[in-house]
């Protein structure tokens, strides 16, 4: 049987405005690749981010690894990818090279030092992800589609077993999207990395998800695409039509 | 009178050894707070430095002696701005325009009530560098290795938590720690540079190097490097003419800084036009 890498029960959020998500029970096991997906402010993303002990919990339980996220330590086992639209400073001077090299701080004790062989690891990854040619460039003077890329590549350069993306594609036109997707299911395939990937393109991330999440404050389906697209429930949810065509383009 | 008889005076000596430091110090954390948008906190510890100097002359308390009332005073400020801005729900700004006001009213007060020793605390408010003391110069040298080494050991992690604090926290650096650790640097450094260029101008030592290199700078070390090289060769040069012209040396440091932000922004432009060109 797998090992479990996520796994939350009866977990609760809350802020000052009231109620962001109640009772959500899901596992998550090794190799899975699930996508979440939900109508706007359905909590999407206020679920990645109480995993990853950035909001507090409120009820409930979560655990990452087996190990509880309020008290969550191996960040050397996950990569994090936030909304690139919202993370960006465009005046921030990082090279491309040092924005990916941060993301080996996760593996490093005090006082977090990099080395050559560090540096090494750098090149390499931006070779095996096509941006070895930008290493030197500022962040902020790179196209969507690149710093995307960039992200992406200091998500994964401390190796992680889960890699966690919220709305990845938000700002990317639709082929760069396609293209990223394709790219994400090809690390989940060919390096066994669990991901779990939040957007809102539910037809889309069907083509490569092996399970799907919905989610509107309450976790209203959680299970594999073929289940989703049989399910009566999800039928009623969002008529036949419109099951059907997030279906069909699986 | 020739330069080898400037650097004869003593006074020169100490002035530059001092200044040279302190606007290293300065340039260097003025990037990480410029793009933190912690531009202001220079400007509000500096007002805090204003009260705590006053409280240190009410004390008799004074030149050296003073900064060791006016250090734990502005090291509390900064942690007090901190803890307004994560607890609070204040922006960074009103953290800072709360801790200022509080800094600068204390002052006033102090010195309106004090009465005979507001000459000596009104020097403080456009700094003296010329008439910077040996023991000061110590106090600066020690203060210089603190803060770099701390710089050193913590420069990864400043550098993660500037990038994004989300990111930072997920490769299990401590932001708050880190910012604690930045705040505290920076009222180090302030209490410091209050001789040097004095209460009014301490935010332009923090802001102008910070924003020249911000317009030049091909990645973060460069930019940490450019804003170091500003600092420091507006401080030599400051002393210098200001020393030659009879000008003071506070305001000539603060607009030669502004000269070389002026010429950053135009070297930028250039070098966009050019780029443009080259693209179309």
């Amino acid at each position: 049987m797998s090992a479990e890498i996520v796994a939350t029960d009866r977990l609760a959020c809350s802020y000052r405005e009231g109620s962001v998500l109640e009772d959500i029970s899901f596992t998550v096991a090794a190799g899975d690749y699930v996508g979440i997906v939900g109508p706007n402010g359905s909590g999407k993303s206020t679920l990645v981010q109480a995993l990853l002990g950035l909001v507090p919990i409120s009820a409930g339980s979560a655990r990452l690894f087996g190990a509880r996220c309020d008290g969550f330590s191996q960040w050397g086992r996950v990569g994090y990818l936030p909304q690139s639209l919202h993370l960006l400073n465009p005046i921030f001077p990082a090279s491309v090279a040092e924005t990916v090299g941060l993301g080996l701080l996760s593996l490093k004790k005090f006082p977090r030092r990099f080395t050559r062989h560090d540096r090494a690891i750098v090149d390499e990854l931006l070779n095996e992800l096509d941006i070895y040619d930008i290493r030197a460039k500022l962040i902020g003077e790179l196209s969507g589609g690149q710093q995307q890329r960039v992200l992406l590549a200091r998500a994964l350069v401390n190796k992680p077993e889960l890699l966690i993306l919220d709305e990845p594609t938000a700002a990317l036109d639709p082929e760069t999207r396609e293209r990223f997707y394709r790219m994400i299911a090809d690390i989940n395939r060919s390096r066994g990395v669990t991901v779990l990937l939040v957007t809102h393109d539910s037809g889309v991330i069907g083509q490569h998800a092996s399970k799907m999440l919905y989610l509107d404050k309450r976790m209203l389906f959680y299970g594999s695409f073929d289940d989703f697209c049989h399910s009566a429930e999800m039928s009623n949810l969002f008529g036949e039509y419109s099951q059907h065509l997030m279906c069909h383009r699986h | 009178m020739n330069l080898i008889e400037i650097l004869s005076y003593g006074f020169i000596q100490r002035a530059l050894l001092a200044g040279t430091l302190i606007a290293v110090l300065c340039s260097v954390l003025g990037v990480f707070l410029v793009l933190r948008r912690l531009s202001l906190i220079g400007d509000g510890l500096a007002h805090v430095t204003f009260g705590s100097t006053a409280i240190a002359l009410a004390l008799k308390f004074y030149s050296a002696a003073s900064l060791l009332v006016s250090l734990p005073i502005v090291l509390l400020a900064s942690l007090g701005i901190l803890k307004l801005t994560e607890r609070g729900r204040l922006s960074g700004d009103a953290a800072i325009g709360i801790v200022s006001a509080v800094g600068i009213s204390a002052g006033i007060m102090l010195a309106s009530v004090g009465g005979g020793y507001n000459v000596d605390l009104l020097s403080y408010l456009f700094g003296n560098i010329l008439s910077i003391s040996y023991e000061e110069v110590l106090i600066a040298v020690a203060l210089f290795c603190v803060v770099m080494l701390l710089l050193g050991l913590f420069f990864n992690d400043l550098l993660a938590v500037t990038f994004n604090e989300e990111l930072a926290r997920v490769s299990g650096v401590s932001t708050h720690l880190i910012s604690a650790v930045l705040v505290m640097l920076t009222a180090l450094s302030v209490v410091l540079a209050m001789k040097l260029v004095g209460i009014m101008l301490i935010s332009s030592l923090l802001i102008l190097p910070a924003v020249s290199a911000l317009q030049l700078a091909l990645s973060f070390r460069a930019c940490i490097a450019l804003a170091a090289l500003q600092g420091c060769c507006s401080v030599v040069a400051g002393i210098f003419v200001s020393f030659v012209t009879n000008l003071p040396t506070s305001a000539t440091i603060v607009l030669l800084n502004l000269f070389c932000f002026a010429c950053a922004c135009g070297l930028r432009r250039l070098i966009t036009i050019s780029r443009n060109k080259q693209v179309a």
